[in-house]
């Protein structure tokens, strides 16, 4: 539904982009996790027509964005990152302004059904321009949603939406992501482990990982983390802990009477450590993986792909 | 087409919410009329019987000056304004051409003005009952005729001059220091010039309306210049559009 193939975006002589590679297939929620000036914004803009590439190609529902712009725009439903809203029209008119460059057929009737969607249909007869942030940020999801898109392109869509709202809004992509192709944008770690089918950390520009969201917590590098939890003070058995093989530091959990291991192998040791813990005449009450936080994973990625990088600055 | 009638009809409803656009409204009426009102009392001084009365041209002359001050200010905002509000992505990535988009804000604007040239017809209908046999109906077609293709022309070239800019006033001001060069200055070297000066003289914006269609002359020529003129702001305004996807 979405191929992406060595996309690159050059403004000036600055690189946006940078031979981007990557797929969505329908069905699918891609997450597109990245840092400020990532180049999130920008991917979106090409695959929806917007602006052209420097370099390379990319297809949205069979068609090439660039040579058949066109037919990729009208089966694109796109939120921009700036909601791009007429504030002197009415929620009905501009939704209705909009079908008729969609050319939809009984628009109004799709048009009450799409701010049912989203939640708005108290307020068509409203202006825009009087609407909280949150409430505009949802005309332009029903902008987006109206024509039932193929595919579906969300620059940070949840943005400036109370709880409540945020919860609904992810519900709704997540089912409109169930038969279409959705790709979204974010800052929000925990949005991505939501709603995302996989999700792309992109970095200045590149693709620094791409995964689901549980892969990527199970451990991106290999290297496992462990939890012990015994009954009693850890000090004494730190030391016993982090002496034996295949451990490579140990030190205490986040609560009483926990030690995180930190493993250099990735082989099966839990039996030698239970041991250890037992032999050690302690208690032990748990002993379980834990993977690294979206958020680790997340921080560490960015960081190490600046760190060897070009250097910069 | 159904995406031009789009665009179209969203600015022509624009403009009657526009307080701009009223002071245009008011403006080019309320001179034309007070020219108008003028010329009749000034004839009724002399001989309303007499060989030269009024005729459709003491409107449509008024009306062709008031174009090029006012036009600016009904396309400074068609596409400056849509870069300013960022509502230029939401049009860049809908199922529509980048020239449907142009025609379409020149189709709004050149409605607008063509309604307020319809309201303007009031004064020679007035006319035409004040004088026996009634005026000279040539004349006010023609007349009329000028008056549309000097507004689309200058609509053509404003709309075009929208589109290169994100800030509306300095749209208006470089739509109306162009305008004041080609009604005025650009005729001044072909009386200045030995030779070659023809060119210039064609250029001149003015002298297609007064010289010809006022008096109810139709010249293929100025037809053409005038649809040229309009022709060409289109397309300055399609290709600012398209190079604004590159940037
Ligand atoms: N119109 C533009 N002209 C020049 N440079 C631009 C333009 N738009 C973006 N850039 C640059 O391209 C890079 C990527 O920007 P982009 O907006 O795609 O990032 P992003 O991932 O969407 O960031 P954010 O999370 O802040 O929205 C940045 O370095 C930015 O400065
Ligand atoms: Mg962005």
């Amino acid at each position: 539904m979405i191929r992406v193939e060595g996309l690159t975006k050059d403004y000036g002589s600055r690189r946006a982009i940078n031979a981007l590679t990557f797929e969505a297939q329908q069905g699918e929620v891609l997450g597109f996790l990245g840092p400020n000036g990532a180049g999130k914004t920008t991917t979106m803009r090409i695959l929806t027509g917007y602006m052209p590439a420097s370099s390379g190609r990319a297809t949205v529902a069979g068609y090439d964005v660039m040579e058949e712009s066109l037919e990729v725009r009208r089966r694109v439903g796109y939120l921009p990152e700036t909601v791009p809203l007429y504030t002197d029209m009415t929620v009905f008119d501009y939704l209705k302004f909009m079908a008729n460059l969609r050319h939809l057929p009984d628009a109004e009737a799709r048009i009450d059904e799409t701010l049912e969607l989203v939640g708005m249909a108290d307020r068509a007869g409203g202006y825009i321009g009087k609407l909280s942030k949150g409430m505009r940020q949802r005309v332009g999801l029903a902008q987006a949603l109206l024509h039932r898109p193929e595919v579906l392109i969300l620059d940070e869509p949840t943005i400036g939406l109370d709880p409540g709202q945020v919860v609904e809004v992810r519900n709704l992509i997540r089912d409109v992501g169930r038969e279409r192709t959705v790709l979204l944008s974010t800052h929000i770690l925990s949005e991505a482990q939501q709603i995302c089918d996989r999700v792309l950390i992109i970095n200045k520009g590149e693709i620094v990982a791409e995964d689901t969201p549980s892969n990527l917590q199970m451990g991106l590098e290999g290297a496992t983390r462990l939890l012990v939890r015994i009954n009693g003070d850890t000090a004494a058995l730190l030391e016993k802990l982090g002496e034996l093989e295949g451990v490579q530091t140990a030190k205490p959990g986040a609560e009483k009477g926990e030690i995180e291991l930190n493993l250099a192998t990735r082989e099966e040791i839990r039996p030698e450590i239970a041991r250890a813990v037992v032999s050690g005449g302690f208690d032990l009450l748990e002993l379980r993986p834990i993977g690294m936080s979206l958020e680790d994973i997340f921080l560490q990625l960015t960081r190490d792909n600046s760190a060897g990088g070009k250097s910069k600055e | 087409m159904r995406n031009i009638w789009t665009i179209a009809s969203r600015e022509y409803k624009h403009y009657f919410i526009s307080p701009i656009a009223y002071v245009v409204a008011f403006l080019f009426l309320a001179t034309v009329g007070i020219i108008f009102a003028l010329t009749i009392l000034n004839a009724n001084d002399s001989a309303l019987y007499y060989p030269s009365a009024p005729d459709a041209s003491s409107v449509t002359g008024p009306m062709a000056f008031l174009l090029l001050l006012t036009s600016p200010a009904l396309t400074m905002r068609l596409l400056a304004d849509e870069q300013r509000m960022g509502t230029m992505e939401l049009l860049l990535t809908a199922p529509l051409r980048d020239w449907e988009l142009v025609l379409g804000k020149w189709l709004g604007a050149f409605l607008f003005i063509a309604t307020l040239a319809g309201v303007s017809l009031i004064f020679p209908l007035i006319l035409d009952i004040l004088i026996d046999p009634g005026i000279d109906k040539g004349v006010l077609f023609v007349g009329y005729l000028g008056v549309l293709l000097v507004a689309a022309a200058m609509l053509g070239l404003g709309v075009g001059i929208s589109a290169m800019f994100s800030n509306q006033v300095a749209a208006f001001f470089v739509s109306l220091v162009i305008f004041v060069i080609m009604w005025w200055l650009i005729g001044v070297p072909a009386s200045l010039l030995p030779n070659g000066g023809e060119v210039f003289r064609y250029l001149d914006m003015a002298s297609h309306f007064y010289e010809s269609m006022i008096i109810g002359v139709i010249n293929l020529a100025d037809i053409v210049y005038y649809l040229s003129l309009t022709a060409l702001g289109l397309f300055t305004g399609t290709i600012a559009v398209e190079i604004r996807r590159w940037r």
